[in-house]
């Protein structure tokens, strides 16, 4: 055991194990930080990009060459090359906003290629006047944007099996991005067309292969509902939706219908395959919950975690993402002894609802064994529950909607994987 | 100043919002009746929507056989993709859960609305609704919901009882 037994240097330490003060990280002043070793010889030599012109202007920028394995990862099952998913590579990425190339995607049938021209939007069902809407027609309206997160309901399903998949943030937790979407509020072109009395919930329809349908209540389309058009300022990405989808924040990823292409105005659930075959939560008795719609309140360390092998003891960040379908993160607490001590974690403003919400922890890490665990808390008092507390609720059938507590754990050797704790 | 007015006025005009929220271009077309039923292919749970048109177990044999049987199995009951048949029993307690149009769908006026507009997935959209209606047979059939000579259609579909019909619990925050 090279573990050092000898008690921490100073007051800095807020939990076991060399986790410190959030604030003096913040401040800059956390002591101990220790300095590189001198530089070596030709590390600040004269390089040769540095004495010729670079690069040309190009229409549509792309990451730097050496950045390629940031990319996202998937797999479709059998026959269906287009059905399937693909995961956002949360461990390689910093900050609370998923760049638009980097968006999970999730595709029941491929992703259709979309002529705008000639898409439209039809809402019709229990409403006075049903309307048709051109895409020129829907970008002379009003719009509003929300940076909010999409997770898909199926995300961190893996975390359900018997033994802890030997897998890393992306495959485990990649189901989950976020945005600035910019669109029309639904409750506008609601108001249009004059909802009826007895209508209280709404069919989303889209346009690929598959024509993907989702119920959802009225009270949240007049909520904060969106016809998204833009995201992170240009056009939805296809994948993502092009030219229009629609967007209920913090709701679970499968009802963002994507190719909005029909919403009808109803007195009930339609009960499509997507809200009974699919998205429902068997628990023990053989029951299953229905129309589970809010993601739940979760975190993720995103760095240190598996293949992010820790090379030599000393000062570490740990951060990662919080979120809630319910509203705003109200803290985050990070435990590297396994659940013994938590400490309190910074959390990078702005701090939005149903937003992913960057936190930060400064770890001196002590060459020994550590289990890392991030437990997040919204406004509305919900408390991310421990894996064995989540499963002892809903059992280990559930598949959907998995927000318990996930642990890394780091040996000696610095390596990082996933472990239950 | 009159500049200064301007912005000022802009400002306000931003910040009550709200009540100028009825100001919109109102530039949405209203459709047809005839168009709208073109594109209305959601089948609610009592059967409202469903097409003319009917088909038989046997029927659906045939359709299954040329159509779907390449992803969903000999009679349906899986490989390479999703089980259709089979399952019953199987949701409660510590077993595997087989969840399959037998065991887990609550309605079937779903099967309709999805094999309609989602199958089979290389060329959706294709069948014709007797088509549809008789693959629905020869599914439920499949699952011993039906007998052999029973003839789905709009009036006969939406009484089909599913067994797993009480199965499902609306949710509630915190359960």
């Amino acid at each position: 055991m090279r573990r050092k037994q000898t008690p921490p240097p100073s007051s800095d330490y807020v939990a076991g194990n060399g986790l410190v003060d959030r604030r003096l990280f913040l401040t800059g002043t956390a002591a101990g930080v220790a300095f590189s070793a001198p530089t070596a010889a030709g590390e600040l030599a004269i390089e040769p990009w540095m004495t010729t012109p670079g690069a040309p202007f190009v229409p549509y920028g792309q990451p730097s060459r050496f950045e390629d394995k940031v990319v996202r990862v998937g797999a479709a099952p059998p026959n269906a090359p287009g059905t399937g998913a693909t995961r956002t590579p949360l461990h390689l990425l910093d900050g609370a906003i998923t760049p638009n190339g980097l968006h999970f995607e999730r595709s029941h049938s491929g992703v259709p290629d979309i002529d705008p021209a000639v898409h439209r939007l039809l809402i019709h069902g229990l409403v006075k006047r049903p309307l048709v809407f051109t895409l020129a027609a829907l970008s002379r309206y009003p719009m509003e944007s929300r940076i909010t997160f999409i997770e898909c309901g199926g995300n961190s399903a893996a975390l359900n099996q018997k033994d802890p998949a030997p897998l890393n943030a992306q495959a485990l937790h990649g189901l989950l991005s976020s945005a600035e979407w910019t669109g029309v509020k639904l409750s506008t072109l609601l108001d249009e067309a004059g909802v009826e009395p007895n209508a209280s919930w709404l069919l989303a329809e889209g346009g690929d292969a598959a024509s993907m349908s989702r119920s959802f209540p009225l009270e949240k389309a007049l909520d904060d509902a969106l016809i998204a058009l833009y995201q992170n300022g240009e056009r939805l990405r296809p994948s993502n939706g092009y030219p229009v989808r629609l967007l209920l924040p913090g709701y679970e990823g499968n009802m963002q219908v994507k190719w909005l292409r029909r919403i009808k105005v109803t007195d009930g659930p339609v009960m499509t395959k997507d809200e009974t075959s699919k998205y429902t939560l068997l628990t023990p008795d053989g029951k299953a919950l229905q129309f589970v719609f809010p993601m739940e309140t979760k975190s993720v360390i995103t760095q240190p975690s598996p293949g992010l092998t820790l090379k030599e003891r000393g000062f570490y960040e740990i951060s990662g993402l919080a979120w809630s379908g319910y509203g705003k993160i109200a803290q985050v607490e990070v435990s590297v002894d396994g659940a013994k001590s938590w400490a309190l974690a910074a959390l990078q403003e702005p701090v939005l609802p149903k937003a992913l919400t960057r936190f930060r922890i400064p770890w001196r890490w002590d060459g020994g064994p550590a289990v890392l665990q991030s437990r997040a808390t919204d406004e509305s008092g919900n408390i991310q529950p421990t894996r064995a507390a989540l499963l002892a609720k809903r059992g280990p059938k559930a598949l959907y909607h998995f927000n318990a507590i996930a642990s890394w754990g780091v040996a000696q050797s610095g390596e990082v994987t996933h472990v239950y704790a | 100043m009159f500049t200064h007015d301007v912005v000022l006025a802009a400002a306000l005009t931003l910040s009550s919002a709200q009540t100028l929220a009825a100001e919109s271009p109102g530039i949405g077309r209203v459709p047809t009746q005839e168009e709208i039923a073109a594109w209305d292919i959601s089948i609610g749970p009592d059967g409202a929507g469903l097409p003319t048109g009917s088909g038989t177990p046997k029927q659906g044999e045939t359709v299954f056989a040329e159509k779907c049987v390449a992803c969903h199995g000999e009679k349906g009951v899986g490989k390479p993709n999703d089980a259709l048949v089979g399952g019953r029993g199987t949701l409660a307690g510590d077993q595997t859960p087989v969840k399959t149009v037998g065991s887990y769908w609550p309605y079937a006026t779903t099967i309709f609305d999805y094999v309609r507009r989602a199958m089979p997935l290389n060329e959706s959209k294709s069948l014709t609704n007797d088509e549809v209606y008789a693959v629905v047979a020869y599914i439920l059939r499949q699952n011993g919901v039906v007998g052999e000579d029973e003839v789905i259609d709009a009036r006969s579909l939406p009484k089909v009882r599913m067994p797993n019909r009480n199965g499902f619990v609306t949710f509630a925050p915190g359960k």
